[in-house]
């Protein structure tokens, strides 16, 4: 075995890889649960990878047999309703997860120098996971399919001058048809899958060399022993992979309970109207995305213009990259901040809540009255950063991180 | 300017309350009944397959449904299901289709009769049981009858032998809206009430409900056949991970002993 193990290593780096990104990456030994949803992440990502082959083997990409082809899965297929169900719940956990993974940079400051690429390529993922469930969403071709897609290609039309010849080319025809399936169906399981597990390599690269933040934002590195490792640091293995495997394993119980007793999740991850196919002479009652996308729903359906709401929708999302600029504390965790980003950020997290929540209901005179409060105090929160991060009264920030056994 | 007052923060969570409650008050009449039906009860189910080849596959197909998945599950044996379910098949492996062709349909109903293998998950058993109960007389409708959850229906009344006629007894109301320049007003409108015989049907009330009730259950079933496998799964599984996680949180605990 040592003989093979010299073969390969004087070949590639493998022992010097586990090194760096296993068995010696140092991380905060206080890192706590909220630190779990980057891995969290991974098992879903490849849950959905692996889920979506096997559905791929007996799902047909055509217009008149992809309703049918789920059925069959969930009916005639063996285990085929174990695979779809587990593919339909870990979509809409993938975003539970992210938003949470999300969270945590924003409550530790973990987008702050010097982790500003991390960030950002990590909001590049967010954006592409967006396109691919967006493109799989098509998939089954029920009603909520297909005039979710109608309703989010149409925003494109609301570009001037090109926006009907975009809307097209997205389209690949005047309407929603065989030809959009298709194609959304190539994105939805080789082109985006690819790009995502490129983007995930890429931010764990970049994370590792930079280090894991802590709930303290604190740099580890900074303080270091004798053998150059730091002192508050502990190995990603056997320490955190211990960790993160009861973590995934509780994680795994909330899975398997929704898989299991309640898959439609009182219709938010399965909507009772896509258990009907799609049909482009019946336009269902009522038209909402699936929940992971209705807060910036909401903000587009705010404001009177289409136009106007489609960018306030898009630049809801874009501004989440300028955070690490935006952002002027001289500390990074919440922990040691001020009241004024403390009651911003309970005031963001209840606004993307409600947005999310009226952006599920038919609108009504008070619905689009509290979406358009909402929507304010949503950029509001990024608008007003360099102000109120800068005014802040922080608390001092102590030289070692804080860890109780 | 940027100090969150404290009345600030207590009239957004006055708000946050109030979203649902006026989403609620929006959301219409609120007639529906419980169906209160059994996946577990095989007889029931089992009725409720016998119900259905009678009343509903001369119109309506089920054609994700497998007659020999259909027997499998409620425990019809395959004589069983060729001579009591399968008017419309010969062999047990095809699927329930209709007897009326959609042209038919279209030329009788002016619509075609919906797929009914899906219909307990695009809407659902309580939505079913309502429905199915809510047909009455009304001659101005093209073949006599109308139904209270979904007027105008096509649908015709495919129980009146067994249930008899019946007509919609409605009351006044009052509610509360808005006017075009966003003034509360009172409104006075006309709400079902409750339902009067017209004649007689051949079962009694109580028994057409039993029924309802087992049609509503079988299409409940054929919705997500693997329904009631899937819960009894579910936990074996849970059990399952609950040990396994145990065991990961005692070697986690070991592992973190020396972490100070």
């Amino acid at each position: 075995m040592s003989g093979l193990n010299t073969w390969i290593n004087k070949r590639f780096p493998l022992d010097k890889m586990m090194k760096e990104h296993v068995t010696e990456y140092y991380a905060s030994k206080n890192l706590n649960i909220w630190y779990a949803f980057g891995v969290l992440a991974l098992v879903l990502f490849v849950n959905q990878i692996v889920t979506g082959i096997f559905l791929t083997m007996n799902y047909k990409p055509s217009a008149a047999e992809a309703f049918a082809s789920v059925e069959y899965i969930m009916r005639d297929v063996e285990w085929g309703w174990l695979i779809r169900y587990m593919h339909s719940t870990g979509a809409s956990l993938f975003f539970v997860v992210i938003y949470l993974h999300m969270f945590r940079a924003m409550m530790y400051g973990s987008y702050k120098a010097p982790r500003e690429l991390v960030w950002i390529v990590g909001m590049v993922i967010y954006l592409v996971l967006m396109a691919e469930a967006f493109f799989g969403y098509l998939l089954p071709w029920g009603q909520m399919s297909y005039w979710g897609a109608n309703v989010i290609t149409e925003l494109f039309g609301a570009i001037p001058v090109i926006g009907s010849d975009i809307v097209e080319l997205v389209r690949g025809d005047f309407v929603i048809s065989d030809v959009t399936l298709n194609r959304f169906f190539a994105f939805h399981v080789i082109a985006l899958p690819l790009v995502l597990a490129l983007l995930v390599v890429v931010h764990i690269l970049a994370l590792h060399e930079v280090g894991s933040n802590n709930p303290d934002g604190i740099e580890i590195k900074e303080n270091k022993d004798a053998n150059g490792n730091p002192v508050d640091g502990i190995t990603f293995s056997p320490y955190f992979t211990s960790k993160d495997a009861v973590i995934t394993i509780g994680f795994l119980i909330i899975f398997a309970a929704i898989i299991f007793f309640a898959p439609t999740f009182g219709g938010l991850f399965l909507e009772p109207a896509n258990f009907e196919p799609a049909n482009n002479l019946k336009t269902p009652e009522h038209i909402a995305p699936v929940w992971y996308f209705t807060p910036f729903y909401a903000i587009l359906r705010a404001v009177p213009s289409k136009g106007l709401g489609a960018l306030l929708m898009g630049l809801a999302i874009l501004v989440l990259f300028f955070l690490p600029w935006l952002d002027k504390a001289q500390v990074k965790s919440v922990k040691y901040r001020g009241y004024y980003y403390k009651g911003a950020l309970a005031l963001f997290v209840i606004s993307f809540v409600v947005l999310g929540y009226l952006g599920l209901q038919t609108p009504t005179p008070v619905g689009t009255l509290m979406s358009r409060i909402f929507s304010v105090i949503y950029f509001a929160f990024f608008l007003l950063m360099p102000i109120y991060t800068k005014l802040d009264k922080n608390k001092p920030v102590p030289e070692r991180v804080t860890f109780e056994h | 300017m940027l100090k969150i007052s404290k009345l600030r923060l207590i009239s957004l969570f006055c708000l946050m309350l109030a979203v649902p409650s006026m989403a609620f008050a929006a959301g219409g009449s609120a007639y529906m009944l419980k169906a209160k039906n059994d996946l577990n009860n095989t007889e029931s189910l089992q009725r409720g397959a016998k119900y259905y080849v009678n009343y509903c596959a001369s119109c309506h197909s089920a054609k994700y449904v497998r007659y020999s998945r259909v027997g499998a599950d409620l425990e019809i044996s395959d004589d069983e299901l060729v001579n009591n379910l399968m008017f419309n098949a010969s062999k047990p492996f095809e699927t329930m289709q209709a007897s009326m062709s959609t042209d038919d349909a279209l030329r009788w109903f002016g619509a075609p009769a919906p797929d009914l293998s899906l219909i307990s998950r695009s809407r659902n058993p309580d939505w079913l049981y309502t429905y199915l109960k809510s047909f009455y007389k009304d001659s101005s409708r093209p073949l006599g009858s109308n139904n209270i959850l979904l007027p105008g229906a096509s649908m015709p009344n495919v129980f009146w032998e067994i249930q008899g006629e019946q007509t919609p007894i409605f009351h006044n109301v009052e509610v509360s809206g808005t006017d075009e320049n966003g003034n509360e007003i009172m409104r006075t409108v006309e709400e079902f009430s409750h339902f009067a015989t017209v004649t007689e049907g051949s079962l009694e009330p109580k028994e057409f409900d039993l029924v309802v009730r087992d049609i509503v259950n079988f299409l409940d079933y054929i919705g997500e056949p693997v329904k009631v496998k899937r819960k009894k799964m579910g936990v074996w599984v849970i059990l399952y991970l609950l040990i396994l996680f145990g065991f990961a949180y005692f070697l986690k605990k070991e592992i973190w002993k020396d972490v100070h």
